[in-house]
């Protein structure tokens, strides 16, 4: 049996700014990882980053990361991501002073 | 100290005009990523976790007063009011926006600094001994050389793509305060029978694969040393691997081809090249030279020094961790710490950098330098002096008296910053030395450095750290091993692994246990740990860390 696929986002980092974005449903990107398109298997996954990748004038370096469902939309399940959405531990700079 | 030319200003300047055009292509969009990448990188400019980070170079680790202020004017501009200096004798700005760095660049040229070659594969920034012309033990500045190297290895078209990275120090003295031997090539400066030359050492390296440098050549007459400098970066450039970026470094071209073969090599390129430099290199170094002269000493009694020593313990207490032996009677080096009981390993404010350039201008003959143990070094301040300095640096959270102890810690940004980093190492060096404060221990504990990374690559030195740690990614969950023994000086060793790792929320009790252990087998305050642990090895260490299998061993046997 195939190991079950673990939901996934679109995430990069934005051109200009640098900071950290997530793909919506909508091809657009999005600051708050709750707004992000959860990914719910393989081919749809691969086939999201390729329409994400391709908007090379907004974003830098486009992946895919695991996620899971959370309450209020995708949630970290590793740490990197933990911190790639909330900021450095040493100061509230980044995200979580931003948001 | 050196003062670019019209020929510097005019490459500088032509060099920005270029990167702020390229900078413009990528957001209109003529440019992708990939064709922007190297470009970038070639000018400092990374994509971390959070921002970009522009990494500038302070070649040998040495700043003007002027300088310092426009790092802080930078930090203030178009940062968050700080910057971060590095193990690379470097300063990193973690914010900056990707339009406003063709502004920073040309802020930067102003005051003579640039962030070329901090990143690529080429030669990158030259640093060295942080008490340069002014150590007391030191028979020669090595700055000049340095120079001399960053002027040549600046731009140098052949070095441009180099199969890796590419990283040089100097030191002018026999005791190694700059990890030469962790160096791609360590050159230090030697006198042989009246004559003046250099040792060299090659293949060093810490990252995945660490080794300690090997000397080369024990003697070159100085003027030979560019040819031959020249020569072996040629040989590596020939035969480094290209086809595994982990077997791309020179250690690993030393080792696998040997450094007999290495040094054959380099030998005959030598023979080609040197007639063809033809004692330019050497005119040049000359008039480098002469920009180095030691500053203009003062010959002052030592009025009110040790009257101030008396009578402030906090003030004795910093003279004796944070002053060092200085060649000039009556003058000390001062290294002001940027270890803060509970702040962040080598960072400064904006505000602090101002004050630094203050003090270097009024008390310091102008010169600051910044060490690859994150610290700020006032290298020329006269003993007079050191009481209103110190009553200077104290408010400004400075005159923190911990150089060489146990909260004076090397850490990388590891995964607070970094994209590469597989676990945090700020907050770990924060903790850890929040708890020694607590403990009131450090003094007792005496020389100890501590030495963290956030992943193998080991910007933070670990493997020469007294106790290193390092950190991992064990099954999605930060793991931190330890290896102890590590030294980055003359004696130069590698640290030995305690064994299994340690959680986040462990690993600084892990930190005290051993220290524990020292202070309960130590023959007395004057064996530091490092000796103690030559002496004794690892075990009693290990027996300490992990109990249950010391039980376990006690019980079978």
């Amino acid at each position: 049996m195939p190991r079950p696929f673990t939901p996934k986002v679109v995430t990069a980092n934005a051109l200009l700014e640098g900071d950290v974005v997530y793909f919506t449903a909508a091809d657009t990107w999005t600051r708050q990882l709750a707004e992000a398109e959860l990914l719910h298997d393989a081919e749809t996954a691969e086939a999201r980053l390729a329409v994400a990748a391709q908007q090379q004038d907004q974003i830098v370096g486009a992946y895919l990361t695991d996620m899971k469902d959370g309450d209020a939309g995708p949630e970290p399940t590793h740490f990197r991501e933990e911190f790639r959405r909330t900021g450095p531990s040493n100061y509230f700079h980044g995200k979580q002073a931003e948001a | 100290m050196y003062q670019y030319n019209d020929f510097d200003r005019a490459f500088l300047a032509a060099r920005n005009a270029q990167f702020r055009q390229q900078v413009e292509r990528r957001i209109d969009g003529s440019l992708t990523e990939e064709e922007f990448r190297p470009l970038r990188l070639m000018n400092g400019l990374y994509l971390q976790l959070h921002a970009y980070m522009l990494r500038v170079a302070i070649p040998y680790g040495t700043l003007r007063g002027e300088q310092m202020r426009m790092l802080a004017t930078i930090a203030d501009k178009w940062d968050k009011g700080y910057g971060h200096f590095t193990t690379r004798q470097n300063i990193q700005y973690n914010w900056p926006k990707l339009p406003d760095v063709p502004d920073i660049l040309d802020a930067l040229g102003e005051v003579q600094l640039h962030a070329i070659q901090t990143s690529g594969n080429t030669i990158r920034n030259v640093t060295a001994d942080h008490f340069a012309g002014a150590a007391a033990d030191e028979i020669a500045d090595p700055r000049p050389v340095a120079e001399l190297l960053r002027q040549w290895s600046t731009d140098h078209p052949e070095f441009q793509f180099l199969p890796r990275k590419f990283k040089l120090a100097v030191s002018g003295a026999e005791h190694d305060r700059a990890v030469l031997r962790a160096h791609d090539i360590g050159i230090q400066l030697v006198e042989k029978d009246g004559q003046r030359g250099v040792r060299v050492f090659v293949g060093g390296g810490l990252g995945r694969t660490p080794v300690i440098g090997k000397v080369i050549k024990d003697f070159l007459p100085e003027a030979d040393m560019l040819p031959y400098l020249e020569a072996i970066v040629s040989v590596y450039n020939t035969l480094g691997r290209r086809d595994n970026k982990y077997k791309a470094r020179i250690k690993i071209t030393v080792n696998e081809n040997g450094l007999e073969t290495i040094k054959q090599k380099a030998e005959e390129r030598f023979a080609v090249l040197k007639p063809l430099f033809e004692g330019v290199d050497q005119q040049m170094l000359a008039g480098i030279r002469a920009m180095f002269a030691a500053p203009a000493f003062r010959n002052a009694p030592l009025e009110g020094y040790e009257e101030a020593r008396a009578a402030s313990p906090a003030f004795r207490a910093w003279t004796d961790t944070n002053l060092s032996a200085h060649k000039q009677e009556g003058y000390a080096i001062v290294t002001v710490s940027l270890k803060k009981h509970g702040e962040t390993p080598g960072d400064a404010t904006s505000e602090q950098m101002r004050l630094l350039a203050d003090l270097a201008e009024k008390y310091g003959h102008d010169d600051i330098r910044i060490s690859h143990e994150q610290n700020v070094i006032l290298p020329h301040v006269h003993k007079s002096d050191l009481p209103a300095l110190y009553e200077a640096l104290k408010p400004a959270g400075l005159a923190t008296a911990n150089v060489g102890l146990v909260s004076d810690i090397i850490a990388c940004p590891g995964m607070d910053y970094c994209a590469l980093a597989t676990a945090r190492s700020i907050p770990v060096a924060q903790e850890i030395a929040t708890r020694f404060e607590e403990l009131k221990l450090e003094h007792e504990v005496g020389p100890l450095k501590i030495k963290i990374s956030g992943c193998i690559n080991a910007c933070g030195h670990h493997h020469v750290g007294h106790i290193g740690i390092l950190g991992l990614d064990r099954a999605g969950v930060e793991n931190y091993q330890i290896t102890l023994g590590g030294d980055g000086s003359e004696d130069a060793a590698l640290g030995e692994r305690t064994g299994p790792g340690f959680a986040y929320d462990e690993i600084t009790g892990a930190i005290e246990t051993i220290v524990k252990t020292y202070l309960g087998l130590r023959e007395g305050a004057e064996e530091t740990f490092l000796a103690a642990y030559r002496r004794v090895g690892a075990q009693p260490f290990k027996d300490a860390l992990y109990p249950e299998k010391a039980e376990r061993k006690a019980d079978a046997a």
